[in-house]
């Protein structure tokens, strides 16, 4: 709301801002660095090692934990959960600069990036599961867009054309999940073409179902935890609505969470009884798979329905800070660490630090935009003559 | 090399005829595919081979590629294990069998897989298996992804990774254009011991599977590449364990594409069921509202008509009752008039007693 933007005129050399602004610097540095000398000037990627921490963090994480878009308008619009309605627009927003973020890291990551729309527009290479993604991330992409515009349109003062896309809503959720679904679960099904490369402790013909279904907590996991931020930082946008339902929202996403996380560690183990991969659990890589596995994602889901049903907000609020770290260490771990486990220690790759400045440019972007777009556009609240 | 340049010419034509026969698409594709007949291949014998570089000197030369920082016959090169990278398609390295003095020489190149595992990571096709058994790169389309680097089971393909405006991906091409203008490759011209034969998979299966009948015990009973990831053009025999020597044995005979079949096939499947799935939810969900609505209305209504009797009982009752406080208090005025009116004529009685004259005592 415009009679609120007095406040931001303070100072601006805030904390927030003076370290943002520092990391928005070394990444423009290093994105000449990039774009001048080639993918050699600043990452430790070589011919063994193609995909680093950017297709590993930026592309698989991002899209992962951008997965709150379309679980919760799911549960709002499809499976009627109308409580969780505020909700809806705060994730829609993380979903959306969760996907602009991660094609724009792609970018950076492959080789000729003008050349992006091609298997879209002129050589589409359909029996390449990186088509499928690559499809459906454009499509989503476009989708989030739509489904995110009524706030921009309420900001602007558009009434129509917003009346219009809010009338859309249903279709383009269903449409959301149908797209969310193909390239979650893509992501995972990428590796699937190298078994002989990543560590069988890790690779599974159930990949993209592991990826689709971790998708969905991690999705919850991201809506609570970045609940929890915003509550701590953007409280004076909220309005009562918000404010009442928000408690319910954590509670009610952790309790689902905790639901497919259990789940989530069945099938896991049902992947490993397939392929009788049981004598590797008692190896090193074994260790580092149940850390994952227990530490990460069963220890957070206990904690889940602990306090869902004790109504405790901080164990949620933690819970679902290790449900997201779980969720990264899951994609890192086959993305780079299980990945080429068979290669001598020397052949094996480790991000330089450009390559980790660069991702967390990417991540500094994504929440100056989110500041900028909540403070001014309505997200936490319901615009007054937009009221139901 | 055993073969004319007559005969070689005669292979291609074959080699074209066959090929339009069979219009497949020639990018991967989910189907089983045994390579176009005809094909060509190329056999590499680890027993004739003595790690003399001349392959890489040729292939450099050939692929019009940088000179290297060590000269080709700089053997000491040999002594570090390398993989193909970027300025280099193909490499000889060296191995040393624990019951023998002798080395052990083995070339590696990319194997020109029948079902490429590349080919079908690719996302713009730009590697695509050809009918001369070549896979081969299309650079005007590469988007510089790297799937197909990840994809490969054979780490071949590398990448000019400090290229900033152009990166291509690097391979063997089993020397393309080379095939297409009746020449040999430039490895196989170039080898001194025939370590490696061109010709078609088929009759190169065939000369492998003699000599290893012929010698028994020189070889092992094994032509790597006649199987390996649903087989490869590149056909390699030896006298060692391939795992000794540098080629994985646990690969298996599957296709790549063969991995990648399942989550494609579920695509379509997806696409489908979801939105009906959905929309049944949908349907559901807003039903329950409906009901939800509707049994609110319903309860709503008759806790109103519930109120609305009870409302009148409460005022009958009122009424009842102050019909009967009424009644009472009449009742009571009536009383209290009546002991006024007895009171008065009792004293008027006590007055005309005491005025002497008797009348009788009223009772109540
Ligand atoms: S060896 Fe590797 S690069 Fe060569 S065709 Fe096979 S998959 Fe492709
Ligand atoms: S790097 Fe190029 S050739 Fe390799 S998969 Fe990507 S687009 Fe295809
Ligand atoms: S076939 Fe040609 S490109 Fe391949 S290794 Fe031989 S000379 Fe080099």
């Amino acid at each position: 709301m415009p009679q609120e933007t007095a406040q931001v005129n303070k100072s601006i050399f805030t904390p927030f801002n003076v370290i943002a602004g520092m990391i928005i610097f070394c990444g423009l540095i290093i994105t000449v660095l990039r774009f001048t000398g080639g993918l050699g000037a600043v990452t430790n990627l070589d011919d063994n090692n193609p995909w680093g921490i950017w297709i590993g963090f930026d592309l698989l994480c991002g899209v992962a934990l951008a997965a709150g878009g379309y679980v919760t308008s799911a549960s709002c619009y499809i499976f009627g959960l109308k409580r969780f309605h505020s909700a809806v627009r705060p994730a829609i927003l993380t979903a959306f600069l969760g996907y602009a973020l991660v094609v724009m890291a792609l970018h950076y990551d492959v080789g000729r990036p003008w050349r992006l729309p091609y298997p879209i527009f002129l050589s589409p290479g359909t029996t390449s599961l990186l088509f499928e993604v690559g499809l459906c991330v454009f499509l989503y992409l476009t989708v989030l867009f739509i489904e995110f515009s009524p706030a921009a349109l309420e900001w602007l003062g558009l009434k129509k054309i917003r009346n219009l896309v809010v009338r859309l809503t249903l279709v383009l959720t269903i449409f959301g999940v149908i797209l969310s679904t193909l390239h979650q679960s893509s992501l995972g099904a990428l590796y699937m073409i190298a078994p002989s490369k990543l560590h069988p402790l890790w690779y599974s013909g159930y990949l993209p179902v592991f990826f689709f279904v971790s998708s969905v907590f991690a999705g919850l996991s991201m809506v609570i935890f970045e609940g929890s931020l915003a509550h701590r930082h953007l409280h004076h946008k909220m309005d009562e609505t918000h404010l009442e339902e928000s408690a319910g929202v954590a509670l009610g996403f952790g309790k689902a969470a905790a639901f497919v996380m259990m789940g989530y560690v069945g099938v896991k183990f049902i992947g490993i009884a397939m392929d009788n991969n049981w004598h590797y659990l008692a190896t090193g890589w074994g260790l580092w798979f149940l850390l994952e596995l227990i530490g990460f994602v069963v220890v957070p889901a206990f904690m889940y329905a602990i306090a869902a049903r004790d109504r405790n907000l901080r164990l949620v609020r933690w819970a679902s800070i290790l449900a997201v770290l779980g969720v990264v260490l899951n994609r890192l771990n086959i993305s780079v660490v299980a990945f080429n486990w068979h290669l001598p220690s020397a052949d094996r790759y480790f991000p330089s630090w450009m390559e980790i400045a660069i991702s967390l440019f990417i991540v500094t972007i994504g929440v100056v935009v989110y500041r900028f777009v909540t403070t001014r556009m309505p997200i936490f609240y319901e615009h007054p003559d937009y009221e139901h | 090399m055993g073969i004319s340049r007559r005969q070689f010419l005669g292979w291609l034509g074959a080699a074209g005829a066959g090929a339009t026969a069979v219009s497949r698409a020639e990018a991967a594709s989910n189907k089983q595919f045994d390579g176009y007949p005809g094909s060509f291949g190329i056999l590499h014998d680890t027993t004739r081979c003595i790690g003399c570089r001349k392959c890489e000197e040729a292939c450099n030369k050939v692929n019009e590629l940088p000179a290297p920082e060590q000269p080709f016959d700089d053997l000491s090169v040999l002594d570090k294990t390398r993989r193909t990278r970027s300025d280099v398609f193909t490499v000889v390295n060296q191995f040393q069998k624990e019951d023998s003095q002798l080395p052990v020489f083995v070339k590696k190149q990319c194997n020109h897989c029948l079902e490429p595992a590349c080919a079908s990571a690719c996302f713009v096709r730009a590697l695509r298996k050809v009918k001369t058994g070549a896979v081969i790169y299309d650079e005007s389309l590469c988007v510089g992804c790297r799937y197909c680097m990840v994809a490969c089971p054979f780490n071949i393909p590398a990448y000019e990774y400090n290229e900033a405006i152009t990166p291509r991906v690097t391979k063997c091409t089993m020397c393309h254009p080379r095939i297409e203008k009746g020449l040999l490759p430039g490895c196989v011209e170039s080898c001194p011991k025939e370590a490696l034969a061109f010709g078609t998979r088929e009759r190169l299966l065939k000369t492998a599977r003699r000599r290893i009948q012929k010698y028994p015990n020189a070889y092992i009973d094994h032509i790597y590449g006649e199987q390996e990831m649903g087989g490869t053009s590149w056909l390699t025999i030896s006298g060692t364990h391939f795992s000794e020597i540098g080629m994985r044995e646990d690969l298996g005979t599957q296709t790549a594409s063969s991995f990648t079949a399942g989550p494609l096939a579920a695509v379509p499947v997806v696409v489908a069921l979801w939105p009906v799935l959905l929309t049944g939810i949908y349907a559901i969900s807003k039903r329950k509202d409906k009901i939800a609505d509707e049994e609110r209305i319903h309860a709503v209504a008759q806790t109103v008509a519930d109120a609305n009797e009870e409302m009148q009982v409460k005022l009958a009752k009122m009424k009842d009752s102050m019909a009967k406080e009424k009644e009472a208090a009449i009742n009571l005025e009536v009383k209290r008039a009546l002991e006024e009116a007895a009171k008065e004529a009792a004293e008027s009685q006590q007055a005309s007693e005491e005025a002497g004259s008797e009348t009788p005592k009223e009772e109540k």
